[in-house]
C-alpha cells in the first residue's frame, strides 16, 4: 500500500487509468440508459415506476460505497500519515454525497406514486439522510481551520466514526419495522429479481463506480496540486521573511 | 408519434420516472463540470507559480515561451 502513497506515482498510475474509467462510464451509461429506460418491461406491482429504481439503488450502493472507502482512506491518513490518503477521502466525499442526494431523492419520487408518501420516518430512511449529513459534516470539517492539517484530522475523525452508520443502514430493513422493502439483490439463495431487471441495475452500477473512479482521480489531481501550490507560497513568503530580516537586521 | 407520447408519459407516472433521472444527471454532470473546473484551475496556478520560481528554471526565456 506504501508504494501507491507517492503524488508522483499516483499521477502516473492516474494518468494510465482514467481514460478507461472514462469510456466505460460512458459506453455503461449509454448501455445502462437504453436499458433502463427502453429495453427492459414495466414491473407488475410498480408499473414504469420501476425505473426510478435503476437510479435509486446503485446510487444507494455508491453511497455506502463512497463512505466506507472516505473512512479506509481517512483510517490510512490517521494511522500512516499518508497525505494522499487525506486528499483522497476528501476527493471521494462530494461524490459520495451527490449518490447519497440522488438516492434520497429518487426514493422520494418513487414513494410517491407507491407508497402514497414523499417521506417516512424509518430506519432505513433516517440512516440515509444521517449518511448525507455525515459527508456534509466531513467536507464542512476539513476546510474549517486556518490551518489544512487539523482540520483534515477533526474530518478524518468524524469519517471514522460515522462509519458506524454503513452497517446499520445496510440491516436497518431486517433490524427494525419498515416501509422501505429488504434487500433483493444481494442475499442469501441469490438475487430475487428478473434478469431483465438485473442487467439496467448492473450496468448502472458499473456506470456509477467508473464515474467515481474518473471524479476521484480528476479531484485528487487538483488536491495534489493546491497541496504543492500552498508549499510554495509557503516557501516563499519564508524566504521573503529571511530577505527582510537580512535587510533590516 | 404515439409511441414516443406513451414513451414519456411512462403508464401516467411520468411526472415521477423524468424527475428522477434528470436530477441525477443533473447532479453528476455539475459535480464533474466543477472537479474538471478545479483540476484545471489549480494545475495552471501550479505551472505559473513553477515557471516563476528562479531557483527551478531560468526567468526569462522559459516564462516568455509559456506566455505566448
Amino acid at each position: 500500500m506504501h508504494r501507491f502513497a507517492n503524488p508522483a506515482r499516483f499521477l502516473r498510475i492516474a494518468a494510465i487509468v482514467q481514460p478507461w474509467a472514462m469510456a466505460v462510464a460512458v459506453l455503461s451509461f449509454a448501455a445502462g440508459l437504453w436499458f433502463s429506460l427502453l429495453a427492459s418491461p414495466a414491473d407488475y406491482q410498480q408499473g414504469e415506476t420501476v425505473r426510478i429504481m435503476y437510479i435509486h439503488v446503485p446510487s444507494a450502493w455508491m453511497g455506502m460505497f463512497c463512505y466506507t472507502a472516505m473512512a479506509v482512506f481517512s483510517a490510512m491518513g490517521l494511522i500512516w500519515k499518508h497525505p494522499l490518503a487525506d486528499l483522497m477521502a476528501r476527493a471521494t466525499a462530494p461524490v459520495g454525497a451527490a449518490f447519497t442526494l440522488i438516492c434520497l431523492v429518487t426514493g422520494s419520487l418513487w414513494g410517491k406514486p407507491m407508497w402514497g408518501t414523499w417521506w417516512v420516518w424509518d430506519a432505513r430512511l433516517t440512516s440515509m439522510l444521517i449518511l448525507f449529513f455525515l459527508y456534509l459534516g466531513y467536507m464542512a470539517l476539513a476546510d474549517a481551520f486556518d490551518d489544512p492539517e487539523r482540520g483534515q484530522k477533526a474530518a478524518n475523525i468524524l469519517a471514522l466514526v460515522g462509519v458506524v452508520n454503513v452497517p446499520v443502514i445496510k440491516w436497518s430493513v431486517d433490524w427494525w419495522n419498515t416501509l422501505h422493502q429488504p434487500a433483493s439483490v444481494v442475499k442469501m439463495g441469490g438475487p430475487a429479481i428478473d434478469a431483465s431487471m438485473m442487467v439496467p441495475l448492473i450496468l448502472m452500477a458499473l456506470a456509477f463506480k467508473a464515474y467515481w473512479v474518473v471524479v476521484l482521480i480528476l479531484r485528487t489531481r487538483a488536491e495534489i496540486a493546491a497541496a504543492k501550490l500552498r508549499t510554495l507560497r509557503m516557501a516563499q513568503v519564508h524566504a521573503a521573511g529571511q530577505t527582510e530580516v537580512e535587510l533590516h537586521g | 408519434m404515439a409511441d414516443l407520447t406513451a414513451f414519456f408519459a411512462m403508464g401516467g407516472h411520468g411526472g415521477y420516472v423524468w424527475p428522477a433521472y434528470g436530477l441525477a444527471v443533473l447532479v453528476l454532470v455539475v459535480l464533474l463540470v466543477a472537479s474538471i473546473r478545479a483540476v484545471r484551475k489549480q494545475e495552471r496556478d501550479l505551472e505559473t507559480i513553477q515557471s516563476l520560481r528562479p531557483a527551478r528554471r531560468r526567468r526569462t526565456s522559459v516564462n516568455q515561451g509559456e506566455q505566448a
